[in-house]
């Protein structure tokens, strides 16, 4: 892998949030609390105000940053879920990853987020995107192919019943809508694979 | 104060606040009391750095027993246990409790400077297992 371009990185997310924010709200409106565009936003242009801060420091020590960041701006309960994604692969990640390197880090990474959200693949959470895109990964797939992974596993989670979070509180009537975490999980994988590759 | 301390963390500032002030009015002043509520921008939710606050200004060596209301709230505080470190975070508990019988309640116990344990345990037993 390349030598990483964190500004490039970071701008790239902060803009597919931004230009995102408002689908992903409708999204959580139909069976959240419908903050998580408006929340997602804020956190990545909180990222986006430090860009030279993290792009200064090593990749692990960046992204505990990010994470910590995100904890502390996005709010509600993806602040700590999409936090701690960052701050557990900035743990586990070494300063110049290669595809096992990430990949590890990745697993470990989904690891702390299901503890954190006390929850598992099939119910309905950003999850069940985090786990297929972990699997493409280990399988060695492009970053194109990765990312669309990612959207046919945010599909995917349109038919499920939410078992998690304030769309578990609709049982059945959550059934029909896609989870809005699982597609911001979608939107940054494809953003970062596509900066990663250099294209457009 | 040797007393427990007691957190109280809801996504309304209004639950928040209305839930200590049944504390202090049911209990007294002899417990570290402190509460936080909304998302920091003005609307319902709750906040890492809130939180962080109100442990800080509940803080007692005897540990501190957090009350919670919906999901949200209980995973933002389990993270800023969590950003607080060692060697504090291990005399702080995230209850499993409804939110204002459960603070009363543990608010009551460390009043008779019970330990954090017993405190919590308190809590617990208002919530089917």
């Amino acid at each position: 892998m390349a030598a990483l371009d964190l500004a490039r990185l970071i701008t790239a997310a902060a803009d597919t949030i931004a230009a995102h924010a408002e689908e992903l709200t409708t999204l959580d409106q139909a069976i959240g609390d419908g903050d998580h565009g408006l929340n997602m936003k804020r956190g990545f242009e909180a990222v986006r105000a430090d860009t030279v801060a993290f792009s200064t420091k090593s990749l692990p020590e960046a992204l505990k940053a990010i994470g910590t960041k995100l904890v502390m701006t996005v709010g509600g309960a993806s602040g700590p879920l999409f936090g701690t994604l960052f701050l557990a692969l900035g743990k586990e990640i070494s300063a110049e990853p290669d595809r096992a390197n990430l990949t590890a880090a990745f697993g470990k990474a989904i690891e702390a987020v299901a503890a954190r959200g006390k929850s598992q693949v099939g119910q309905k959470t950003m999850l069940d995107v985090l786990q297929p895109v972990h699997e493409a990964l280990a399988e060695g797939k492009t970053a194109a192919e990765i990312a669309d992974m990612a959207d046919r596993a945010a599909d995917a989670t349109v038919p499920m019943k939410a078992l998690r979070g304030r769309a578990s509180f609709l049982g059945d009537r959550s059934i029909g809508h896609m989870d809005a975490g699982g597609r911001s999980v979608a939107l940054l994988v494809r953003t970062i694979g596509e900066t990663l590759e250099g294209q457009p | 104060m040797s007393n427990v301390g007691i957190v109280i963390v809801s996504h309304s500032p209004l639950v928040a606040e209305g839930t200590a002030d049944m504390v202090r009015q049911m209990v007294g002043d002899e417990v570290p009391l402190a509460w936080c509520g909304g998302n920091g921008h003005g609307g319902l939710g709750t906040s890492v750095e809130a939180i962080m606050g109100a442990i800080d200004k509940a803080w007692s060596e005897a540990g501190v027993a957090i009350l919670v209301d919906l999901g949200g709230a209980e995973t933002n505080s389990e993270m800023a246990v969590e950003m607080i470190g060692e060697p504090r975070a291990q005399k702080i508990i995230v209850c499993n409790a409804p939110i204002v019988e459960g603070a009363v309640m543990a608010a009551t116990e460390s009043s008779g400077g019970a330990s954090l344990k017993e405190v919590v345990a308190t809590a617990h037993e208002l919530s089917p297992s």
